[in-house]
């Protein structure tokens, strides 16, 4: 039974999915709201086992003295004061002005801010291994990116302003973006579509059930 | 009214004379700026939908295409059960096409519309349209053909399952990123350092997420047999769950129950850079000999798959979005490219019935090898020669394809 109903019930959601998208009409016209509020049920009861657990985790390294247990206290305390910050705020915490607000805004956002950052200095990194003329598909990788990115800066059109319009770097750079690395996109998305389709139906007929820990 | 009306129609040539003068300027503001009525305003049941819209159209006024700016907007009225017009939306004017969608009706009430169009200070309605009810239609046939193309490819890929069960021998590529799973958990044992999975940050409701997991169901086997520590942070709750789960039933089935542990898989936060925090935290902390990066990624692809590479792991990213792959190419060292993804579980099975799914892919991806090219020559020859019938088929296929 416990690996006939998680199925079963994978099977029927499944089906009606796809009969919803070709039927308009009740019950099915319906069924995506449904489906919705159960999974935002589920997930509701869901977070509470997962915020006891990162509690329960981060509770075990501080009283172990683990290695990192600092960063565990850090966890533990900061969840107890947006909690108890939120909860004496009622249902209202969002609104500006609140405390909840203020460490919203002053903190979470810098934090995360930061984190996004970080994102600019990795994308450098990365694109100096990635643009090294290694192999011939390197070094088509290369100069492309070479004049995509000259084309997206002011100075690119000055270095070809004496070109006819349609012909400067600037135009080179969007002939790029549209067609060949439009084609590249559109080919991996149609793998991507009938991967899908294709997990899909292994998934609703029982096939595939590695995900509910049933595979062999 | 008629008489303000003709009053102001008369001075409309004078305009130009009653600049200077105080009392015409006065008289040049509360002047009608008349306007003709749209014509041929069809309310229509708006095709295959569940019985909640009406769609308009009309044809605009035609002061709206002599003069630009005289008509300000087209509003659109309604009446229901043959009560007062209720004034329904203004739609701008110069946009087009002159058409407007009146959403959430209920089908056991009446429609008709007017729409007006409306100058400075004026309102020209048109004629009402006959009143009528949205209808709800069994099937939406504007999706006829796509239906067909999911059965032929839904059918192949039974068929091809079929044909495995039955002992056919199929052929399957080699995936390098799949094949290096071995070595990558062997390299992890071999180091004495655990096994990072990251399954993305979206919730089980997310086709990647399943992937990713039903990956998980093999890797950890694999990792349960060689006896290597797996750890696997999520960002949702659900997910942890499941995950644990199937990470529980890869050591029951290696026979190593009691090395499970719930600490394997555990939860940080939703939110995604503190989650990307959180798992970057772990990278440099406990230098895992090998990470997966496999499910849904958006911006912070980037940013894990550097940390793998800084701390010297072994990489094996995959992700259904195109615009993280070349991220994943950059830092990782194997990538499941698109597909790639949702054929592992099914590649590191060896099922034949598994295998078998692959196969009727194959099948889709000669039908849309198909309609691209025809579709590349009939728009490149509709184009330069502007045959019609090129044109008739571009059209054509555009419907076919279309999710409308």
């Amino acid at each position: 039974m416990r690996r006939e109903v998680p199925l079963l019930i994978t099977a029927v959601v499944g089906i009606t999915f796809v009969v919803k998208y070709f039927v308009p009409h009740f019950p099915f016209n319906r069924m995506d709201a449904w489906f919705a509020d159960w999974f935002s049920i589920v997930q509701a009861c869901a977070i509470v086992l997962g915020a006891l657990n990162l509690l329960k985790l981060s509770a075990l390294k501080v009283i172990g003295q683990k290695s990192g247990w600092g960063y565990a206290l850090v966890i533990i305390l900061s969840f107890m004061l947006i909690t108890v910050i939120g909860l004496a705020e009622g249902s209202d915490y969002r609104d500006p002005g609140t405390s909840f607000d203020w460490l919203y805004v002053n903190m979470f956002i810098p934090l995360s801010a930061t984190m996004f950052s970080i994102l600019a200095f990795f994308v450098a990194s990365a694109s100096y291994r990635a643009f090294r003329a290694r192999n011939y598909e390197a070094t088509v990788l290369l100069i492309a990116a070479f004049f995509v990115m000259i084309g997206r800066v002011p100075v690119g059109d000055v270095i070809t302003g004496f070109m006819p319009e349609g012909y400067r770097f600037s135009d080179l750079a969007i002939w790029i973006m549209d067609y060949p690395q439009t084609a590249g996109q559109r080919a991996i998305m149609i793998g991507i579509g009938l991967g899908v389709v294709s997990t899909s139906l292994r998934v609703i007929l029982g096939i595939e059930r590695a995900h509910i820990g049933t595979g062999d | 009214m008629t008489s303000k009306l003709f009053l102001a129609l008369l001075l409309l040539p004078f305009s130009g004379l009653a600049q200077d003068d105080p009392a015409g300027v006065d008289m040049l503001d509360t002047a009608v700026v008349v306007v003709a009525p749209p014509t041929s305003v069809i309310a229509v049941d708006h095709k295959y939908d569940k019985g909640e819209r009406i769609d308009l159209t009309w044809v605009p006024s035609i002061d709206d295409q002599l003069v630009e700016g005289k008509v300000l907007a087209y509003r659109i009225y309604r009446i229901v059960n043959d009560g007062g017009p209720q004034l329904v939306a203004d739609v701008a004017t110069g946009v087009g096409p002159y058409q407007y969608a009146d959403e959430d009706l209920h089908r056991d009430s009446i429609y008709s519309y007017y729409v007006a169009a409306v100058s400075s200070n004026y309102e020209a309605a048109s004629t009402r349209t006959a009143p009528m009810s949205p209808q709800r239609e069994w099937m939406n046939l504007d999706r006829k053909w796509l239906f067909l193309i999911a059965l032929i490819v839904g059918g192949s890929v039974l068929l091809f399952i079929t044909a495995a069960r039955r002992g056919t021998k199929l052929f399957v590529r080699k995936i390098a990123g799949l094949e290096a799973v071995d070595e990558a958990v062997g390299r992890a044992t071999e180091m004495g350092r655990p096994i990072l999975f990251v399954p993305g940050i979206r919730d089980m409701d997310d086709v990647q997420t399943l992937a990713a997991l039903t990956i998980l169901g093999r890797v950890s086997r694999v990792i349960a047999d060689y006896d290597t520590r797996i750890f696997m942070p999520t960002s949702r709750s659900l997910v942890m769950t499941a995950g644990r789960e199937t990470v529980k039933a890869a050591y029951q089935a290696a026979g190593r129950p009691d090395k499970y542990s719930d600490d394997m898989v555990t939860y940080y936060t939703d939110e995604q850079f503190g989650y990307v925090a959180a798992v970057d935290g772990v990278m440099v902390r406990e230098k895992p000999a090998t990470v997966f990066l496999l499910g849904a990624f958006f911006a912070e692809s980037l940013i894990l798959a550097e940390t793998g590479n800084y701390i010297g792991a072994i990489q094996i990213g995959g992700t259904a979005r195109p615009a993280q792959l070349p991220f994943f190419i950059a830092a990782c060292d194997f990538t499941l490219i698109g597909e790639e993804l949702f054929a592992a579980s099914a590649y590191l099975s060896g099922e034949p019935m598994q295998l078998g799914s692959l196969k009727g892919q194959d099948v889709g991806k000669a039908i849309a090898m198909i309609a691209i090219i025809v579709g590349a020559v009939a728009i490149t020859i509709g184009e330069a020669w502007d045959v019609e019938f090129m044109h008739d088929i571009v059209t054509w296929l555009s419907g076919v394809f279309s999710t409308r």
